[in-house]
């Protein structure tokens, strides 16, 4: 009887082993054929955020690759962000920055923030949000053009009373029924502003230090 | 001859008596989260499609390797492994849509109908018949889920197929069609108890028909399909 067992359980584990190897290894090779088109692919969606608020013209480095990791403190988010810097042969033309505004409505919003070298803001993009539909996600730029009100916008000093939406005597519309979610947005963006005025020059001299950029072709 | 019946009786299930959307009640997480564009709808249904044929069909395959009392393991690996090259080839040929179906991508391995139709049928039959069950009742949910989708995205936006180039690439944006103007959204559609509301709906319409159906021909004879145990012989 005991004997029995013992062969049933070696036999039923060899069986689930063998599966479990298979299994395994189909995923495996199924991973290795896509990870490439997958980097691709991220890569193609970054850029096409990219040159959707900095001018594709204005720059010819390759600007996903021209990358620098910011510490946690910079933006006092919870997860690095990052920084991408357009060139025109060596000239310094804009960066755009990865942020996170950690009061959103519900959850974070991550944001594209592009700034000019002069320090004006070139644009801004969400890239990720859980807002209300209909209400909050209006700052997604396919549901409205608010998040286009940045644009040419400059901060004149850090105490800036216009950079607030209006209800707090800004100069950024709210929406109707959403308050939280534009100023939430708006704070993000100040304050990455402010972090690029202090910052510029060390943001722009500090070499890429991004990883996973290699196995990308180039792409422009 | 038995066998064209045998056909016959697997797409009627599958479709209509036991569709897993609006009658079994399996797979309600994805069913009513992802249901807010038709877009999203189509996309979801045909990964989950996807993944209940090559299921059922690898399932049936190895039914006479597998000791009953690890099957289940086994089939939630075999479900498991294609979900994931699925995700994966998503990820790598329809990113858009890939990031609009988020995290109930992965979820479909939690889906009970795919479990549930290896488990109750495909573990028990030949591999043609348990393909072609897997095929229905992955169309079964996809048109539940494709009904779902086109009420919500034309009662909360007033559109059909927005968005559907994420799904099929750039040319599918001419499909967008705009059925009429919203100034603001209906959220109720848009959101999930919208979603449970016109899923409600739905089962009580179908239930209508069948009332109506049965009371037409009450004497309709009542064609169970009979399901043989197979008993697992230990070898």
């Amino acid at each position: 009887m005991v004997l029995s067992i013992k062969t049933a359980v070696s036999r039923n584990a060899k069986i689930l082993a063998l599966f479990a190897i298979v299994c395994t290894a189909i995923v495996g090779l199924v991973h290795s054929l896509t990870k490439d088109q997958i980097v691709f692919q991220q890569q193609q969606d970054l850029l096409r955020n990219l040159n959707s608020i900095i001018a594709e013209d204005s720059y010819n480095n390759v600007i996903y690759q021209d990358c620098l990791i910011l510490p946690n403190d910079a933006l006092a988010t919870a997860e690095p962000q990052k920084i991408y810097r357009a060139r025109n042969n060596e000239k310094l033309i804009a960066a755009a920055i990865t942020t996170v505004a950690p009061d959103g409505y519900s959850g974070n919003i991550e944001l594209l923030i592009a700034i000019n070298i002069n320090g004006s803001v070139s644009g801004v993009r969400t890239l990720k949000h859980q807002e209300t539909p209909g209400l909050g996600d209006k700052i997604e730029v396919r549901k409205s053009d608010w998040i286009k009100s940045f644009n040419t916008k400059k901060l004149a000093s850090k105490s800036d009373g216009r950079w607030l939406v209006k209800k707090d005597g800004g100069m950024f519309d709210q929406f109707t029924g959403a308050t939280i979610t534009p100023r939430a947005v708006v704070k993000a963006v100040r304050n990455t502003v402010i972090y690029f005025n202090e910052h510029q020059d060390k943001l722009f001299e500090s070499a890429s230090n991004c990883q996973n950029n290699d196995s990308v072709k180039d792409t422009l | 001859m038995k066998l064209n019946d045998e056909y016959k009786e697997l797409a009627w299930q599958g479709l209509w008596k036991n569709n897993p959307g609006i009658v079994q009640l399996l797979g309600l997480c994805p069913l009513l989260a992802v249901t807010s564009t038709l877009t999203n709808a189509i996309g979801l249904g045909i990964a989950t499609l996807f993944v209940l044929i090559c299921s059922n069909a690898t399932v049936s395959a190895i039914r006479h390797w597998v000791p009953k009392e690890i099957r289940i393991p086994i089939f939630v690996l075999i479900i498991a492994s294609f979900v994931t090259c699925v995700q994966l080839l998503m990820n790598a040929y329809t990113f858009g849509l890939y990031q609009s179906l988020g995290i109930f991508l992965p979820l479909i391995v939690t889906n009970c109908a795919i479990i549930g139709r290896a488990e109750a049928y495909a573990s028990k039959n030949p591999i043609k018949q348990a393909t072609f069950d897997g095929l229905m009742m992955g169309l079964g949910f996809l048109l539940i889920l494709m009904l779902l989708g086109a009420v919500r995205e034309i009662l909360g936006q007033g559109t059909l197929f927005d968005g559907a180039n994420l799904l099929l690439g750039e040319w599918a944006s001419i499909l967008r069609v705009e059925v009429f103007k919203l100034d603001s959204q209906f959220l109720l559609a848009i959101l999930p108890p919208g979603a449970f509301m016109a899923m409600g709906l739905f089962i009580a319409l179908k239930n209508a028909i069948d009332d109506k159906v049965a009371a037409a021909k009450p004497k309709a004879v009542n064609t169970e399909i009979s399901r043989v145990r197979v008993n697992f012989d230990e070898k």
